[in-house]
Protein backbone atom coordinates (compact mmCIF):
# COMPACT_ATOMS: atom_id res chain seq x y z
CA UNK A 1 0.00 0.00 0.00
CA UNK A 2 1.33 3.56 -1.07
CA UNK A 3 1.91 6.20 1.55
CA UNK A 4 0.34 9.21 0.62
CA UNK A 5 1.94 12.77 0.00
CA UNK A 6 -0.50 13.39 3.38
CA UNK A 7 1.28 10.58 5.12
CA UNK A 8 4.99 11.39 4.56
CA UNK A 9 4.24 15.10 4.95
CA UNK A 10 2.79 13.84 8.78
CA UNK A 11 5.86 11.16 9.47
CA UNK A 12 7.98 14.00 8.27
CA UNK A 13 6.70 16.68 10.95
CA UNK A 14 6.72 14.40 13.46
CA UNK A 15 10.41 13.72 12.89
CA UNK A 16 10.78 17.67 12.90
CA UNK A 17 12.12 17.27 9.17
CA UNK A 18 12.02 19.41 6.95
CA UNK A 19 10.43 18.29 3.36
CA UNK A 20 10.88 20.17 0.11
CA UNK A 21 7.66 19.61 -1.83
CA UNK A 22 9.09 18.50 -4.75
CA UNK A 23 10.47 15.36 -2.90
CA UNK A 24 7.39 14.17 -1.62
CA UNK A 25 6.66 11.86 -4.26
CA UNK A 26 9.89 10.15 -5.09
CA UNK A 27 10.28 9.99 -1.11
CA UNK A 28 7.10 8.22 -0.95
CA UNK A 29 8.08 5.62 -3.44
CA UNK A 30 10.79 5.19 -1.98
CA UNK A 31 9.96 4.68 1.72
CA UNK A 32 6.84 2.35 0.18
CA UNK A 33 9.12 0.20 -1.30
CA UNK A 34 11.25 -0.30 2.14
CA UNK A 35 7.92 -0.74 4.09
CA UNK A 36 6.87 -3.30 1.67
CA UNK A 37 9.84 -5.36 2.07
CA UNK A 38 9.72 -5.13 5.59
CA UNK A 39 6.33 -6.25 5.64
CA UNK A 40 8.04 -9.69 5.39
CA UNK A 41 8.73 -9.92 9.42
CA UNK A 42 4.77 -10.06 8.92
CA UNK A 43 5.40 -13.97 7.90
CA UNK A 44 6.79 -14.61 11.08
CA UNK A 45 5.10 -16.08 13.98
CA UNK A 46 5.60 -14.42 17.14
CA UNK A 47 2.22 -15.30 18.90
CA UNK A 48 4.17 -16.66 22.09
CA UNK A 49 7.16 -14.60 21.75
CA UNK A 50 8.61 -11.55 24.04
CA UNK A 51 10.35 -8.80 22.21
CA UNK A 52 14.16 -8.79 22.49
CA UNK A 53 15.14 -4.84 23.45
CA UNK A 54 18.72 -5.51 24.55
CA UNK A 55 20.64 -8.34 23.76
CA UNK A 56 23.53 -7.36 26.74
CA UNK A 57 24.31 -9.45 29.44
CA UNK A 58 23.38 -6.18 31.77
CA UNK A 59 20.06 -5.87 33.49
CA UNK A 60 20.18 -2.77 35.72
CA UNK A 61 23.25 -0.53 36.03
CA UNK A 62 23.25 1.06 38.97
CA UNK A 63 26.10 3.51 40.52
CA UNK A 64 25.84 5.59 43.31
CA UNK A 65 24.84 9.37 42.90
CA UNK A 66 28.05 11.03 43.84
CA UNK A 67 28.97 14.45 42.02
CA UNK A 68 32.03 14.07 39.59
CA UNK A 69 33.79 16.06 37.56
CA UNK A 70 32.27 17.90 34.34
CA UNK A 71 33.52 19.19 31.46
CA UNK A 72 32.61 22.75 32.76
CA UNK A 73 29.95 25.52 31.26
CA UNK A 74 32.40 26.99 28.56
CA UNK A 75 33.22 23.81 26.93
CA UNK A 76 29.71 22.63 27.49
CA UNK A 77 28.73 25.45 25.62
CA UNK A 78 31.35 25.66 22.99
CA UNK A 79 29.79 24.16 19.74
CA UNK A 80 26.70 25.81 20.24
CA UNK A 81 25.47 27.70 16.87
CA UNK A 82 24.39 30.44 19.64
CA UNK A 83 24.88 31.46 23.05
CA UNK A 84 25.34 33.76 26.02
CA UNK A 85 27.15 32.33 28.54
CA UNK A 86 26.41 29.84 30.47
CA UNK A 87 23.12 29.71 27.86
CA UNK A 88 22.80 28.60 24.62
CA UNK A 89 20.44 30.90 22.82
CA UNK A 90 17.36 29.62 20.98
CA UNK A 91 14.61 30.69 18.79
CA UNK A 92 11.38 31.81 20.09
CA UNK A 93 8.82 29.32 20.74
CA UNK A 94 6.61 31.23 19.02
CA UNK A 95 6.45 33.57 16.95
CA UNK B 1 61.42 -2.28 5.15
CA UNK B 2 60.68 -1.16 8.84
CA UNK B 3 58.31 1.31 8.37
CA UNK B 4 56.24 -0.50 6.72
CA UNK B 5 52.75 0.01 7.96
CA UNK B 6 51.37 -3.09 6.24
CA UNK B 7 53.73 -5.23 9.01
CA UNK B 8 51.31 -5.05 11.37
CA UNK B 9 51.10 -3.98 15.03
CA UNK B 10 52.78 -7.21 16.52
CA UNK B 11 55.80 -6.77 14.11
CA UNK B 12 56.17 -2.88 14.05
CA UNK B 13 55.99 -3.49 18.18
CA UNK B 14 58.63 -5.57 17.70
CA UNK B 15 60.79 -3.52 15.16
CA UNK B 16 60.05 -0.48 17.90
CA UNK B 17 61.74 -2.53 20.76
CA UNK B 18 64.41 -3.29 19.16
CA UNK B 19 64.99 0.39 18.07
CA UNK B 20 65.19 -0.71 14.13
CA UNK B 21 62.51 2.30 13.88
CA UNK B 22 61.29 5.09 16.51
CA UNK B 23 57.60 6.00 16.78
CA UNK B 24 57.98 9.58 15.38
CA UNK B 25 59.58 7.96 12.36
CA UNK B 26 56.49 5.63 12.10
CA UNK B 27 54.39 8.79 12.58
CA UNK B 28 55.98 10.60 9.84
CA UNK B 29 55.90 7.59 7.06
CA UNK B 30 52.26 7.13 8.27
CA UNK B 31 51.24 10.80 7.57
CA UNK B 32 53.15 10.78 4.40
CA UNK B 33 51.53 7.56 3.61
CA UNK B 34 48.20 9.22 4.03
CA UNK B 35 49.45 12.39 2.31
CA UNK B 36 50.36 9.78 -0.95
CA UNK B 37 47.48 7.84 -1.29
CA UNK B 38 44.49 9.58 -0.01
CA UNK B 39 44.24 12.06 -3.07
CA UNK B 40 43.00 8.62 -4.63
CA UNK B 41 41.48 6.90 -1.75
CA UNK B 42 39.54 9.72 0.11
CA UNK B 43 39.96 7.73 3.11
CA UNK B 44 40.41 10.62 5.73
CA UNK B 45 38.44 13.10 6.77
CA UNK B 46 40.76 15.31 8.87
CA UNK B 47 44.32 14.59 10.14
CA UNK B 48 46.06 14.78 13.43
CA UNK B 49 49.95 15.32 12.59
CA UNK B 50 50.40 17.35 15.91
CA UNK B 51 48.18 14.87 18.01
CA UNK B 52 50.27 12.09 16.22
CA UNK B 53 53.52 13.14 16.57
CA UNK B 54 53.13 14.28 20.54
CA UNK B 55 51.89 10.52 20.51
CA UNK B 56 54.78 9.18 19.19
CA UNK B 57 57.26 11.10 20.92
CA UNK B 58 55.67 9.81 24.42
CA UNK B 59 55.67 6.36 23.52
CA UNK B 60 59.19 6.48 22.20
CA UNK B 61 60.13 7.97 26.07
CA UNK B 62 57.76 4.79 26.87
CA UNK B 63 59.71 2.20 25.05
CA UNK B 64 63.17 3.83 26.11
CA UNK B 65 61.69 3.04 29.37
CA UNK B 66 61.02 -0.58 29.24
CA UNK B 67 56.84 0.48 30.21
CA UNK B 68 55.37 0.38 26.89
CA UNK B 69 51.89 -1.30 26.44
CA UNK B 70 51.19 -3.44 23.49
CA UNK B 71 50.20 -0.69 21.00
CA UNK B 72 52.78 2.17 21.90
CA UNK B 73 54.27 4.35 18.73
CA UNK B 74 52.04 2.04 16.21
CA UNK B 75 50.19 4.44 13.94
CA UNK B 76 46.23 3.81 13.65
CA UNK B 77 42.93 5.54 12.76
CA UNK B 78 39.72 6.42 14.22
CA UNK B 79 36.20 6.18 12.29
CA UNK B 80 34.80 9.42 12.61
CA UNK B 81 31.70 8.52 14.41
CA UNK B 82 34.31 8.05 17.82
CA UNK B 83 34.82 11.51 19.23
CA UNK B 84 38.34 12.58 19.71
CA UNK B 85 38.41 15.48 22.18
CA UNK B 86 39.36 18.42 20.11
CA UNK B 87 39.57 16.92 16.94
CA UNK B 88 36.68 17.30 14.37
CA UNK B 89 34.07 14.45 14.67
CA UNK B 90 31.69 14.70 12.05
CA UNK B 91 30.40 10.81 11.77
CA UNK B 92 30.63 11.48 7.36
CA UNK B 93 27.67 14.13 7.87
CA UNK B 94 27.14 17.51 7.31
CA UNK B 95 24.87 18.27 10.21
CA UNK B 96 27.92 17.82 12.40
CA UNK B 97 30.45 19.97 10.13
CA UNK B 98 32.29 21.84 12.34
CA UNK B 99 31.75 19.71 15.67
CA UNK B 100 34.82 19.36 17.78
CA UNK B 101 33.88 17.20 20.77
CA UNK B 102 34.33 18.09 24.00
CA UNK B 103 35.69 14.80 25.18
CA UNK B 104 37.31 11.32 24.01
CA UNK B 105 35.07 8.12 23.54
CA UNK B 106 36.20 5.14 26.03
CA UNK B 107 37.11 2.92 23.36
CA UNK B 108 39.82 5.58 21.75
CA UNK B 109 40.73 6.88 25.34
CA UNK B 110 41.83 3.37 25.97
CA UNK B 111 43.53 2.75 22.48
CA UNK B 112 45.59 6.19 23.33
CA UNK B 113 46.22 5.27 27.26
CA UNK B 114 48.20 1.56 25.44
CA UNK B 115 50.39 4.32 23.55
CA UNK B 116 48.35 4.66 20.04
CA UNK B 117 49.62 6.84 18.07
CA UNK B 118 46.46 8.59 15.75
CA UNK B 119 47.22 9.71 12.58
CA UNK B 120 43.44 10.87 11.50
CA UNK B 121 39.60 10.33 11.21
CA UNK B 122 38.31 8.41 8.82
CA UNK B 123 35.90 8.88 6.45
CA UNK B 124 32.46 6.75 6.68
CA UNK B 125 28.96 6.59 5.69
CA UNK B 126 26.70 9.65 7.13
CA UNK B 127 26.11 8.24 10.66
CA UNK B 128 27.33 4.79 9.56
CA UNK B 129 24.23 4.40 7.71
CA UNK B 130 25.78 2.52 4.12
CA UNK B 131 27.26 -0.12 2.74
CA UNK B 132 29.51 1.34 0.34
CA UNK B 133 30.78 4.78 1.59
CA UNK B 134 28.93 6.12 -0.69
CA UNK B 135 26.47 7.90 1.73
CA UNK B 136 29.31 10.07 2.87
CA UNK B 137 28.53 14.04 2.57
CA UNK B 138 31.83 14.09 1.92
CA UNK B 139 32.01 11.81 -1.04
CA UNK B 140 32.70 8.44 -0.92
CA UNK B 141 36.19 6.08 -0.53
CA UNK B 142 37.78 4.15 -2.96
CA UNK B 143 38.50 0.16 -2.86
CA UNK B 144 42.24 0.16 -2.50
CA UNK B 145 42.43 -2.73 -4.77
CA UNK B 146 40.24 -1.54 -7.37
CA UNK B 147 39.72 1.97 -7.34
CA UNK B 148 36.39 1.68 -9.32
CA UNK B 149 35.08 -0.17 -6.94
CA UNK B 150 33.72 0.62 -3.26
CA UNK B 151 35.17 -0.46 -0.06
CA UNK B 152 32.33 -1.94 1.57
CA UNK B 153 30.44 0.27 4.46
CA UNK B 154 30.13 2.45 6.29
CA UNK B 155 33.52 2.19 8.26
CA UNK B 156 35.63 2.55 4.73
CA UNK B 157 37.70 4.76 5.37
CA UNK B 158 39.30 2.54 8.19
CA UNK B 159 39.07 -0.29 6.09
CA UNK B 160 40.69 1.32 3.15
CA UNK B 161 43.51 3.27 5.12
CA UNK B 162 44.58 -0.43 6.66
CA UNK B 163 44.92 -2.78 3.36
CA UNK B 164 46.46 0.78 1.93
CA UNK B 165 49.47 0.68 4.27
CA UNK B 166 48.43 4.02 5.71
CA UNK B 167 48.33 3.03 9.22
CA UNK B 168 48.62 -0.22 10.97
CA UNK B 169 44.79 -1.01 12.47
CA UNK B 170 41.99 1.30 12.99
CA UNK B 171 38.84 1.53 15.04
CA UNK B 172 35.56 0.70 13.01
CA UNK B 173 31.51 0.34 14.41
CA UNK B 174 29.46 -2.36 13.63
CA UNK B 175 25.15 -2.07 13.47
CA UNK B 176 24.48 -4.18 10.76
CA UNK B 177 28.04 -5.15 9.34
CA UNK B 178 29.58 -1.88 9.47
CA UNK B 179 33.23 -3.79 10.18
CA UNK B 180 33.10 -7.23 8.75
CA UNK B 181 31.64 -6.25 5.37
CA UNK B 182 34.60 -3.58 4.37
CA UNK B 183 37.29 -5.65 6.29
CA UNK B 184 36.39 -8.68 3.73
CA UNK B 185 35.88 -5.97 0.57
CA UNK B 186 39.15 -4.30 1.70
CA UNK B 187 40.85 -7.90 1.94
CA UNK B 188 41.73 -7.37 6.08
CA UNK B 189 40.45 -8.64 9.80
CA UNK B 190 37.70 -7.00 11.01
CA UNK B 191 36.25 -7.83 14.23
CA UNK B 192 32.97 -6.71 15.84
CA UNK B 193 32.63 -8.13 19.66
CA UNK B 194 30.39 -9.08 21.50
CA UNK B 195 27.03 -6.35 22.71
CA UNK B 196 28.71 -4.37 25.61
CA UNK B 197 32.12 -5.83 25.30
CA UNK B 198 33.38 -2.59 24.30
CA UNK B 199 32.12 0.96 25.62
CA UNK B 200 29.71 2.89 23.36
CA UNK B 201 30.33 6.07 25.61
CA UNK B 202 31.74 8.21 22.96
CA UNK B 203 30.43 6.44 20.09
CA UNK B 204 27.43 9.36 17.73
CA UNK B 205 24.64 7.00 18.33
CA UNK B 206 22.73 5.16 15.64
CA UNK B 207 21.04 2.59 16.94
CA UNK B 208 21.87 2.02 20.38
CA UNK B 209 20.69 -1.79 20.54
CA UNK B 210 22.89 -2.58 17.54
CA UNK B 211 26.06 -0.59 18.19
CA UNK B 212 29.62 -2.30 18.29
CA UNK B 213 33.10 -0.57 18.69
CA UNK B 214 35.68 -2.76 16.85
CA UNK B 215 38.53 -2.18 15.21
CA UNK B 216 40.72 -3.35 11.65
CA UNK B 217 43.84 -5.37 11.72
CA UNK B 218 46.11 -7.08 9.15
CA UNK B 219 46.42 -9.89 11.24
CA UNK B 220 44.16 -12.03 13.73
CA UNK B 221 46.79 -11.74 16.35
CA UNK B 222 46.60 -7.52 16.00
CA UNK B 223 43.16 -8.13 16.25
CA UNK B 224 42.88 -9.82 20.06
CA UNK B 225 45.70 -7.21 21.09
CA UNK B 226 43.42 -4.14 19.98
CA UNK B 227 40.26 -5.88 21.86
CA UNK B 228 42.93 -6.87 25.05
CA UNK B 229 43.16 -2.54 25.18
CA UNK B 230 39.81 -1.69 24.62
CA UNK B 231 37.54 -3.95 26.05
CA UNK B 232 35.75 -4.17 29.37
CA UNK B 233 33.36 -2.51 31.67
CA UNK B 234 32.95 1.15 31.52
CA UNK B 235 30.66 3.22 34.09
CA UNK B 236 29.78 5.50 30.94
CA UNK B 237 27.96 3.03 29.07
CA UNK B 238 25.17 1.55 31.11
CA UNK B 239 25.09 -1.32 28.56
CA UNK B 240 28.98 -2.44 29.08
CA UNK B 241 28.97 -5.13 30.02
CA UNK B 242 31.26 -6.58 33.78
CA UNK B 243 32.12 -10.11 32.19
CA UNK B 244 35.65 -10.83 32.91
CA UNK B 245 37.84 -10.09 29.50
CA UNK B 246 39.63 -12.72 28.48
CA UNK B 247 43.23 -13.62 27.89
CA UNK B 248 43.16 -12.97 23.75
CA UNK B 249 46.49 -13.67 23.37
CA UNK B 250 46.50 -16.95 25.05
CA UNK B 251 43.50 -18.09 22.90
CA UNK B 252 45.47 -18.17 19.31
CA UNK B 253 47.23 -20.91 19.41
CA UNK B 254 44.92 -23.37 20.41
CA UNK B 255 44.21 -25.04 17.14
CA UNK B 256 40.53 -26.25 15.65
CA UNK B 257 41.11 -29.97 16.42
CA UNK B 258 38.17 -31.49 18.44
CA UNK B 259 36.10 -27.61 17.82
CA UNK B 260 32.94 -28.19 16.25
CA UNK B 261 32.01 -25.80 13.49
CA UNK B 262 28.85 -25.41 12.00
CA UNK B 263 28.59 -24.57 8.42
CA UNK B 264 24.79 -22.44 8.56
CA UNK B 265 23.51 -23.61 5.38
CA UNK B 266 21.27 -20.27 4.93
CA UNK B 267 24.56 -18.38 4.21
CA UNK B 268 24.74 -19.84 1.07
CA UNK B 269 22.47 -17.68 -0.26
CA UNK B 270 20.86 -16.86 -3.30
CA UNK B 271 22.37 -14.31 -5.60
CA UNK B 272 26.24 -15.37 -3.77
CA UNK B 273 28.88 -15.02 -6.86
CA UNK B 274 30.33 -18.16 -7.42
CA UNK B 275 34.04 -16.85 -6.35
CA UNK B 276 33.01 -15.89 -2.86
CA UNK B 277 31.05 -19.42 -2.10
CA UNK B 278 33.87 -21.55 -3.81
CA UNK B 279 37.00 -19.41 -1.63
CA UNK B 280 34.74 -20.03 1.69
CA UNK B 281 33.83 -23.83 1.10
CA UNK B 282 37.55 -24.09 0.43
CA UNK B 283 38.48 -22.16 3.90
CA UNK B 284 35.70 -24.55 5.61
CA UNK B 285 37.58 -27.50 4.26
CA UNK B 286 41.02 -26.45 4.99
CA UNK B 287 39.67 -25.87 8.66
CA UNK B 288 38.74 -29.89 8.76
CA UNK B 289 41.62 -30.81 7.30
CA UNK B 290 43.02 -28.64 10.45
CA UNK B 291 41.00 -31.52 12.70
CA UNK B 292 37.74 -28.99 13.11
CA UNK B 293 34.68 -31.27 13.24
CA UNK B 294 32.08 -29.85 9.84
CA UNK B 295 28.80 -29.68 11.58
CA UNK B 296 25.50 -28.97 8.83
CA UNK B 297 23.30 -26.26 11.05
CA UNK B 298 20.22 -24.05 10.01
CA UNK B 299 19.38 -20.73 11.37
CA UNK B 300 16.24 -21.19 10.06
CA UNK B 301 15.25 -17.09 10.33
CA UNK B 302 18.61 -15.66 8.55
CA UNK B 303 16.21 -14.73 5.88
CA UNK B 304 14.31 -12.39 7.91
CA UNK B 305 17.18 -10.68 9.02
CA UNK B 306 17.41 -7.74 7.06
CA UNK B 307 13.83 -6.84 7.38
CA UNK B 308 13.39 -7.14 10.95
CA UNK B 309 16.76 -5.15 10.92
CA UNK B 310 15.11 -2.25 9.03
CA UNK B 311 12.56 -1.52 11.34
CA UNK B 312 14.70 -1.69 14.68
CA UNK B 313 17.79 0.47 13.31
CA UNK B 314 15.56 3.03 12.08
CA UNK B 315 13.61 3.21 14.49
CA UNK B 316 16.91 3.42 17.37
CA UNK B 317 17.95 6.12 15.20
CA UNK B 318 15.12 8.68 14.43
CA UNK B 319 15.53 8.35 18.02
CA UNK B 320 18.99 8.91 18.45
CA UNK B 321 19.32 11.38 16.13
CA UNK B 322 16.66 13.73 17.36
CA UNK B 323 19.13 15.61 19.22
CA UNK B 324 20.65 16.73 15.73
CA UNK B 325 18.65 20.05 16.49
CA UNK B 326 21.29 23.18 15.80
CA UNK B 327 20.68 23.75 19.09
CA UNK B 328 23.75 22.38 21.47
CA UNK B 329 26.13 21.87 18.51
CA UNK B 330 26.10 20.93 14.48
CA UNK B 331 24.18 22.66 11.84
CA UNK B 332 21.48 25.22 12.41
CA UNK B 333 19.35 27.73 10.59
CA UNK B 334 20.32 31.32 12.76
CA UNK B 335 17.31 33.39 10.62
CA UNK B 336 14.85 30.77 11.39
CA UNK B 337 11.71 32.79 13.62
CA UNK B 338 10.67 29.49 15.82
CA UNK B 339 12.58 26.89 17.01
CA UNK B 340 10.24 24.01 15.33
CA UNK B 341 11.17 25.96 11.85
CA UNK B 342 14.85 25.99 13.20
CA UNK B 343 14.48 22.18 13.27
CA UNK B 344 12.74 21.60 10.20
CA UNK B 345 14.83 23.36 8.27
CA UNK B 346 18.53 22.62 9.93
CA UNK B 347 17.38 19.02 9.75
CA UNK B 348 16.43 19.51 5.82
CA UNK B 349 19.54 20.85 5.14
CA UNK B 350 22.12 18.91 7.40
CA UNK B 351 20.59 15.46 6.26
CA UNK B 352 21.80 13.32 3.43
CA UNK B 353 19.46 11.17 1.70
CA UNK B 354 19.41 8.05 3.02
CA UNK B 355 20.07 8.99 6.76
CA UNK B 356 16.25 11.27 6.00
CA UNK B 357 15.08 7.88 4.66
CA UNK B 358 16.07 5.66 7.76
CA UNK B 359 15.00 8.68 10.18
CA UNK B 360 11.28 8.59 8.14
CA UNK B 361 10.81 5.06 8.33
CA UNK B 362 11.79 4.89 11.89
CA UNK B 363 9.90 7.63 12.72
CA UNK B 364 6.68 5.70 10.74
CA UNK B 365 7.51 2.51 12.87
CA UNK B 366 7.52 4.31 15.99
CA UNK B 367 4.43 6.29 15.42
CA UNK B 368 1.04 5.59 16.90
CA UNK B 369 -1.07 2.80 14.89
CA UNK B 370 2.12 1.40 13.71
CA UNK B 371 4.00 0.63 16.68
CA UNK B 372 2.95 -2.83 17.17
CA UNK B 373 2.70 -4.16 13.87
CA UNK B 374 6.37 -2.86 12.95
CA UNK B 375 8.23 -1.96 15.82
CA UNK B 376 7.30 -4.56 18.37
CA UNK B 377 6.76 -7.00 15.68
CA UNK B 378 10.79 -6.52 14.98
CA UNK B 379 11.50 -6.74 18.09
CA UNK B 380 9.91 -10.31 18.89
CA UNK B 381 11.40 -11.38 15.33
CA UNK B 382 14.69 -10.48 16.67
CA UNK B 383 13.88 -13.47 19.56
CA UNK B 384 13.44 -15.42 16.57
CA UNK B 385 17.06 -14.50 15.75
CA UNK B 386 18.59 -15.24 19.24
CA UNK B 387 17.24 -18.70 20.10
CA UNK B 388 18.15 -19.72 16.19
CA UNK B 389 21.83 -18.98 16.97
CA UNK B 390 21.60 -20.39 20.78
CA UNK B 391 20.01 -23.34 19.24
CA UNK B 392 22.94 -23.65 16.90
CA UNK B 393 25.49 -22.94 20.31
CA UNK B 394 24.47 -25.99 22.10
CA UNK B 395 25.26 -28.34 19.08
CA UNK B 396 28.47 -26.26 17.68
CA UNK B 397 31.78 -23.96 19.38
CA UNK B 398 31.52 -21.54 16.22
CA UNK B 399 29.92 -21.07 13.11
CA UNK B 400 31.82 -20.51 10.00
CA UNK B 401 30.33 -18.80 6.61
CA UNK B 402 31.10 -16.11 4.44
CA UNK B 403 31.10 -12.55 5.27
CA UNK B 404 29.49 -10.63 2.12
CA UNK B 405 27.80 -12.63 -0.99
CA UNK B 406 29.66 -10.15 -3.48
CA UNK B 407 33.21 -9.11 -3.74
CA UNK B 408 33.79 -5.16 -4.37
CA UNK B 409 30.97 -3.78 -6.49
CA UNK B 410 31.35 -0.72 -8.12
CA UNK B 411 30.91 2.96 -7.35
CA UNK B 412 27.38 3.32 -8.05
CA UNK B 413 26.06 0.18 -9.20
CA UNK B 414 23.36 0.01 -6.21
CA UNK B 415 22.70 3.59 -5.71
CA UNK B 416 19.82 4.17 -7.01
CA UNK B 417 18.27 0.71 -4.83
CA UNK B 418 18.24 0.95 -1.17
CA UNK B 419 16.93 -2.70 -0.86
CA UNK B 420 20.13 -4.02 -3.45
CA UNK B 421 22.18 -2.34 -1.12
CA UNK B 422 20.29 -3.26 2.21
CA UNK B 423 20.86 -6.74 0.78
CA UNK B 424 24.61 -7.01 1.31
CA UNK B 425 24.19 -7.12 4.84
CA UNK B 426 22.04 -10.31 4.91
CA UNK B 427 25.28 -12.28 6.70
CA UNK B 428 26.41 -9.69 8.85
CA UNK B 429 23.15 -8.88 9.96
CA UNK B 430 22.09 -11.73 12.49
CA UNK B 431 25.45 -11.72 14.40
CA UNK B 432 24.54 -7.86 14.96
CA UNK B 433 20.61 -8.79 16.00
CA UNK B 434 21.86 -11.43 18.73
CA UNK B 435 24.94 -9.37 19.71
CA UNK B 436 27.37 -12.06 19.17
CA UNK B 437 31.10 -11.96 18.18
CA UNK B 438 31.81 -12.33 14.66
CA UNK B 439 35.12 -11.64 12.54
CA UNK B 440 35.92 -11.35 9.12
CA UNK B 441 39.66 -12.54 7.62
CA UNK B 442 40.96 -13.00 4.09
CA UNK B 443 39.96 -16.43 2.62
CA UNK B 444 41.18 -15.60 -1.05
CA UNK B 445 39.94 -13.90 -4.21
CA UNK B 446 37.42 -13.74 -6.90
CA UNK B 447 38.44 -12.02 -9.65
CA UNK B 448 40.82 -10.35 -8.27
CA UNK B 449 39.66 -9.19 -4.98
CA UNK B 450 39.34 -10.22 -1.57
CA UNK B 451 37.12 -12.75 -0.24
CA UNK B 452 36.39 -12.46 3.93
CA UNK B 453 35.78 -15.63 5.70
CA UNK B 454 33.29 -14.86 8.71
CA UNK B 455 33.35 -16.71 12.09
CA UNK B 456 30.55 -16.16 14.42
CA UNK B 457 30.91 -17.66 18.41
CA UNK B 458 28.95 -17.34 21.09
CA UNK B 459 28.21 -14.21 23.20
CA UNK B 460 31.43 -13.82 25.60
CA UNK B 461 32.99 -16.13 23.17
CA UNK B 462 35.50 -13.81 21.24
CA UNK B 463 38.22 -16.72 22.39
CA UNK B 464 36.62 -19.57 20.39
CA UNK B 465 36.12 -17.08 17.60
CA UNK B 466 40.29 -15.92 17.67
CA UNK B 467 41.05 -19.67 17.81
CA UNK B 468 39.46 -20.37 14.68
CA UNK B 469 40.07 -17.56 12.75
CA UNK B 470 44.31 -17.55 13.79
CA UNK B 471 44.20 -21.51 12.57
CA UNK B 472 42.87 -20.26 9.58
CA UNK B 473 45.38 -17.78 9.02
CA UNK B 474 48.37 -20.18 10.00
CA UNK B 475 47.80 -22.01 7.20
CA UNK B 476 47.41 -19.62 4.42
CA UNK B 477 48.96 -16.85 3.56
CA UNK B 478 45.91 -14.33 2.32
CA UNK B 479 46.46 -11.90 4.87
CA UNK B 480 50.24 -10.64 3.30
CA UNK B 481 48.54 -9.70 0.03
CA UNK B 482 48.45 -6.32 -0.32
CA UNK B 483 46.96 -4.16 -2.97
CA UNK B 484 49.14 -2.69 -5.75
CA UNK B 485 48.90 0.90 -4.18
CA UNK B 486 50.23 -0.21 -1.29
CA UNK B 487 53.46 -2.10 -2.57
CA UNK B 488 53.71 0.88 -4.46
CA UNK B 489 54.52 3.14 -1.74
CA UNK B 490 56.12 0.64 0.95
Amino acid sequence: MKLTAEEVRKVAHLARLGLPDEDLEALSTELTRILDYVDKVGELDTEAIPPTAQVGDVVEAFREDEVGASIGTDAAIANAPASERPYIRVAAMQE
Amino acid sequence: MTADLTAGIAELGRRLRAGDVTAVELADAALGRVEQVDGELHAFLARTPELARESAAAADAAIRAGNADALAGVPMAVKDVLCLEGVETTAGSKILKGFVPPYTATTVARALAAGAVPVGKTNCDEFAMGSSNENSAYGPVRNPWDLGRVPGGSSGGSAAAVAAGAVAWAFGTDTGGSIRQPAALCGIVGLKPTYGRTSRYGLIAFASSLDHVGCFTRTVADSATVLQAIAGHDPMDSTSSRHPVDDYAAALGGGVKGLRLGVPREYFVEGMEAGVSDAVRAAIAALEKEGAEIVDVSLPRTDYGVAIYYIIAPAEASSNLARMDGVRFGHSAPDAKTVIDQYMRARAEGFGPEVRRRIMIGTYALSSGYYDAYYVKAQKARTLVRQDFDAAFEKVDALVCATSPTVAFELGAKTQDPIAMYLNDVLTIPADLAGVPAISIPCGFSEGLPVGLQVIGPAFREDVVFRVAATYEGITDWSSRVPPLAEAVA
